[in-house]
């Protein structure tokens, strides 16, 4: 049975699996379609209230938030994408060097790993920001980068630990060389770690490119971001309370199911955990 | 097809672990080296297959059908590694990755030696999965290593180690960590094996009683160094050195040890 089948069985992670995916349809479909223009002001309708034909109200300008958070979705999954594969292949890379090769150069590179978690991340973000302008690059590399050397950290330990097992020996007495047996036994039995941190990585872009987007720092205000509407709308929190509450339901609900869904796909990528049917199938003992 | 090792030194951090060893494991012979834990069995038998640990180095000369193997590179190994001369291990919960299929598993050195894939890969699994006695060949490699038993398990090892039609097998302690039921079969198994195939066998044990079903001829470990060779018969007839005398006694104690003694 596939990792994705065995998720499905998981109710946490089918629920996370589907709010993932309706996010992602919905940034498909705001490239087409969008009830209304999301730019588009419209000072008569200005804080309309949750009804017919603004299903979840304007904003102070009179633009249609429903419109305005399936745009700003295109934004959190292009950054949540970006991000999510920056770090893992910086996470790759940085554990394969760190635990795999000879004692000086992974030491050295252990060392250089520290020292960039020791940066932190939003603050560098919002420095390059700054300088040379924000924009959704500045936040997929320093956030990829940011959460792909600590996706280095802990892969790593477990690839050293996933080295010292015997099947890699007997791999090895297989006649695999160094490089497949990378591929093929370290890296699949260290995904699941790898699964999980990339999930929290991609939570943590999202969040951070809201976090910026409030800042100011984020995507230029031409692009709708979910932290950029919440920025607009906080002021109005005792006058038009529902307003502040949408975007905000869009980026805790979608950072919560990233999160959920790396620890489901934990348990469905590892054959040894999963429960149910896989145990019926079970063969028969016998004495060997 | 023979293997012959002079003056094998084993150093790990300086210390010698293996101080001169030299034996031969003539074509078709079954070879056993037997030792205390520490006596160096284990790591002479990773020398020959070139996998000793960071910091180990191995001296003196292995000759394996006329190629000196010391000092070969990674990439020299290889491909020797898997199609000429396989590996057993002790641990048949740990020597299979525990997400793999058993199938995939089993013809891994087919895969990478022979270039075996798909149906033919599939039909290699399932024919070595009967030649060594695994119960439903067909279904039994889509199972996970976790379903099978610890006896199944050392059958699919040693279904690996054959796959690659290698011409020496090292087998190191395959019965250590199964019931002493199991170990009778694994043992018939793998010297029915070794002798339909014409491959040569170098079976590392503590255990003379083992050593006494599988190999005709055997040397003595003890730290390092040989301390006594020849043939099992002789060993077990007539020992000369202590330590044999010591294994021995140990080997007939798990025969006769009598009702409530220690």
């Amino acid at each position: 049975m596939s990792a994705l089948a065995r998720l499905w069985r998981i109710p946490l992670g089918r629920s996370a699996l589907i709010v993932v995916a309706v996010i992602a349809a919905t940034a498909l479909v705001s490239l087409f379609w969008t009830p209304f223009d999301p730019r588009r002001a419209d000072a008569y309708s200005a804080w309309a209230p949750p009804g017919w034909p603004h299903l979840l109200g304007t904003d102070g300008t009179g633009r249609d938030i429903l419109s305005l958070i399936m745009a700003g979705a295109r934004i959190t999954v292009t950054v949540a994408i970006g991000a999510g594969l920056v770090a893992t292949v910086i996470g790759v890379a940085l554990a394969a060097l760190g635990a795999l090769t000879a004692r000086p150069v992974r030491e050295s590179v252990a060392v250089f790993v520290d020292i960039l978690i020791a940066f932190p991340v939003l603050l560098i973000a919002m420095m390059i920001a700054a300088v040379w302008g924000g924009s959704l690059w500045v936040v997929i590399w320093s956030v990829g980068v940011g959460y792909g050397v600590n996706i280095a950290r802990v892969a790593r330990i477990e690839l050293r630990r996933v080295n010292r097992a015997d099947f890699v020996l007997a791999a090895q007495a297989s006649g695999l060389t160094r490089s497949q047996i990378l591929t093929r036994h370290l890296l699949p039995n260290a995904a699941p770690v790898f699964i999980v941190q990339l999930s929290w990585s991609m939570a943590a872009a999202v969040l951070a490119e809201a976090g910026l987007s409030y800042l100011g720092f984020g995507a230029p205000v031409t692009q709708p971001s979910w932290g950029l509407l919440l920025s607009e709308v906080q002021d109005y929190i005792t006058v038009h309370p529902t307003s502040v509450l949408w975007p905000g339901i869009a980026i805790t609900l979608t950072v919560l199911a990233l999160n959920l869904l790396g620890d489901a796909l934990r348990e469905a990528t590892d054959p040894t955990l999963s429960r149910g049917r896989r145990a019926q199938t079970h063969t028969p003992e016998v004495i060997a | 097809m023979s293997l012959i090792v002079e003056g094998l030194t084993v150093e790990i951090d300086g210390t010698r672990v293996v101080d001169g060893v030299s034996f031969e494991v003539p074509s078709g012979g079954r070879v056993g080296i037997i030792g205390e834990s520490g006596s160096g069995k284990s790591l002479t038998a990773l020398a020959i297959m070139g996998l000793l640990p960071d910091g180990a180095v191995a001296r003196g000369s292995i000759r394996w059908e006329g190629r000196e193997l010391v000092g070969l590179s990674e990439r020299e190994r290889a491909p020797i590694r898997g199609r000429e001369m396989a590996m057993i291990f002790q641990e048949p919960q740990t020597a299979l990755n525990p997400i793999r299929r058993v199938g995939a598993q089993i013809v891994e050195a087919a895969r990478i030696h022979h270039g075996l894939r798909g149906h033919r890969a599939a039909q290699l699994a399932t024919e070595l999965a009967r030649d060594v006695g695994l119960p439903s060949p067909e279904t039994i490699v889509s199972a996970y290593p976790h379903q099978l038993s610890g006896g199944q398990r050392q059958r699919v090892g040693i279904a690996a180690a054959l796959a690659g039609q290698p011409s020496l097998i090292v087998a190191d302690e395959p019965t250590t960590a199964l019931d002493v039921t199991v170990q009778k079969g694994i043992l018939d198994l793998l010297a029915g094996l070794v002798a339909g195939r014409d491959a040569s066998l170098l079976f590392i044990t503590h255990d003379l009683a083992v050593l006494a079903q599988i190999a005709t001829h055997a040397l003595v470990l003890d730290s390092g160094s040989v301390v006594e060779s020849g043939e099992v018969d002789r060993l077990l007839s007539a020992p000369e050195h202590p330590v044999t005398r010591g294994l021995l006694r140990d080997a007939k104690a798990t025969l006769w040890r009598p009702e409530g003694s220690s």
